[in-house]
């Protein structure tokens, strides 16, 4: 506690300090509660609605274009659908949880929300009253908790159901929400440190002068990259690899169960989208030029401009899967270990290095030196093991010895790779002449059996 | 406790959606029973014979469970830090480098023994 933080404390005294709790009147509680009931549900039918379509157009399709104008209705109608199909419960599953599970998936996607600021204040029947659900002191911290509740209602989807594509989606996909939540939750720090706070709209606030993306720019990269793979959409959407294990932990799931993951996931896509518009992109406020307006950050306005700004993030994610292909999960793991979780300490303490030197005299200019120091001990690490670990790639296959075909095995060996691959026909001329008789015939069935 | 009231209000909206929508899907679909149906979904082959309990997983997921509960708590300390840095300053930098490099051996160990290697 040398006392030299406390030059900081303009920064801080630019946001404004939040009104003291107000509470809200029991209806309009209600009322806030019903509104962000109804934003998610036709968030959720409108996003799969834009997504068929603008995946269509990327494709050179035109989409769903029957039911409704622009087939607008096309999701609320799927969802009809959904409810009229039966309802089943596999031999093998584990019912009680089985059930439980879209549940424990759907209920923490919904509640995330409610920390998320639409807009400044606003007056509603002579209520002044905040365009938030409610306001946290710790609101970023609950969303990562739901978000990681959000992982039971998928690990136990798969392990309940009693099928092996389902227990390998859910157990990837729960490794998949983890391994991507560190680099998520560093993210946040790049956030926290100039912000001071946890709280969205105190969060908020500290953006009025500059967004957050300007201020911690790596930190909005990486949470950009996380929180794609936390919601497990392409090109991170290895649980739900249609060519390797059907649709992952949702593969036996039916009717409104397997709506209830549905909506979980746009919903998740929403609240991500929606925490990146209000930690990096100024949350609800106007941005540049629209900002100059003396009345653009008053009212009700800021709620359009938050729209279109959730709009923007969200569009990012459909274009993303129309663009890209599916990651290998060894790459995909590959990138949230050892190159976001890296990157993003270096960064944080970059960060907190800089803001020290801006607010200290000469004398404590030494410690950003030590502290670049550090960074560059650390750094060296990273780079001795990543080049050992290419060396030793340079010097052995991939593929183990063990591993390699083996010519002389009665069972058919499958092919690991082209390179360790021997030529096929030459595998099947060697086995004929060991067992000195012909195979001819079966390739020439017709003949045989004429 | 009261800025929790809300959320408690939304849980019980999303909790009551969640449950009637499961309710109403085993009520409004049809019922056709068929052996089948009720088999493992595996493309159309005959599922494999499942051991009970679901079966087991790779080791390599409860390695990563387990580095996640490392990191995981080293966000929990990083988050208070963050948030009252201004205060701190210098002595709170010098702290949460010794810290954050602390961890950082950790993870070094673990990255040179293939605890991060998929294959």
């Amino acid at each position: 506690m040398t006392g030299l933080g406390y030059a900081m404390t303009p920064v801080l005294a630019a946001a404004p300090l939040s009104p003291p709790t107000h509470r809200d009147i029991w209806w309009l509680i209600i009322i806030k509660t019903l509104a962000i009931f109804a934003f998610l549900v036709l968030a959720t039918l409108f996003m799969i609605w834009a997504e068929r379509r603008v995946v269509a157009r990327m494709q050179q399709r035109i989409g769903p274009n029957r039911v409704g104008p622009f087939g607008l209705l096309q999701s609320l109608a799927d969802g009809l659908k959904l409810a009229l199909k039966e309802d089943i419960v596999p031999a093998m599953a584990d019912k009680a949880v089985y059930i439980l599970a879209p549940v424990i998936s759907a209920i923490p996607a919904f509640m995330a929300f409610a920390v998320i600021p639409f807009g400044p204040t606003v007056s509603i029947a002579g209520h002044h009253t905040n365009l938030q659900l409610t306001d946290l002191p710790v609101a970023v911290l609950f969303v990562l908790a739901m978000s990681s509740l959000g992982v039971y209602g998928i690990v136990l989807a798969g392990w309940s159901s009693g099928s092996p594509y389902p227990l390998l989606g859910g157990v990837r996909s729960a490794a998949q929400v983890v391994s991507y939540e560190i680099a998520m939750g560093l993210s946040f720090v790049g956030v926290f440190l100039y912000a001071g706070s946890l709280s969205t709209s105190q969060i908020v606030a500290a953006q009025a002068h500059r967004w957050g993306i300007l201020w911690a720019a790596i930190s909005f990269a990486v949470y950009a990259i996380a929180m794609v793979g936390e919601t497990n959409r392409a090109p991170f959407d290895l649980p739900e690899g249609e060519t390797e294990i059907v649709g992952g932990f949702h593969t036996e799931y039916t009717s409104l169960k397997f709506a209830l993951f549905y909506l979980a996931e746009y919903i998740n896509m929403v609240t991500v989208s929606a925490l990146m518009t209000t930690l990096f992109l100024g949350g609800w406020r106007a941005p540049w030029p629209i900002s100059l307006w003396s009345e653009a950050n008053v009212g009700w306005w800021p709620l359009l401009w938050f729209l279109i700004k959730l709009g923007i993030v969200l569009f990012v994610f459909i274009w993303l899967r129309g663009t890209l292909p599916r990651f290998r999960y060894d790459q995909f793991m590959q990138l949230g270990w050892k190159v976001l979780i890296p990157v993003n300490l270096l960064w944080i303490l970059a960060e907190a290095a800089i803001r020290v030197v801006n607010v200290s005299n000469w004398r404590t200019w030494v410690i950003p030196i030590v502290v670049l120091a550090a960074l560059l001990i650390l750094g060296s690490f990273i780079a001795d093991v990543v080049q050992r670990r290419s060396e030793e790639r340079m010097q052995m296959p991939r593929v183990g010895p063990a591993l390699v075909p083996n010519p002389d095995s009665p069972y058919p060996v499958p092919a690991l790779g082209p390179a360790t691959h021997p030529p096929l026909a030459a595998t099947v001329a060697a086995r004929e002449g060991a067992s000195g008789e012909s195979h001819s015939d079966v390739r020439t069935e017709g003949d045989g059996r004429a | 406790m009261f800025s929790y009231v809300p959320i408690f209000a939304l849980f019980l909206l999303a909790g009551g959606f969640a449950v009637f929508s499961i309710i109403a899907g085993s009520l409004t679909g049809p019922k056709r029973y068929n052996r089948a149906k009720y088999d493992a979904y595996e493309c159309g082959i005959e599922p494999t014979p499942q051991p009970v309990g679901g079966g087991r997983f790779p080791v390599k997921y409860y390695l990563t469970a387990m580095l996640f509960i490392v990191f995981d708590i080293e966000i929990i300390f990083l988050y208070p830090w963050a948030v009252a840095y201004a205060d701190m300053g210098v002595f709170g930098l010098v702290e949460m480098v010794l810290f954050i490099v602390t961890v950082f051996i950790a993870y070094v160990y673990v990255w040179r023994r293939g605890g991060l290697e998929w294959d």
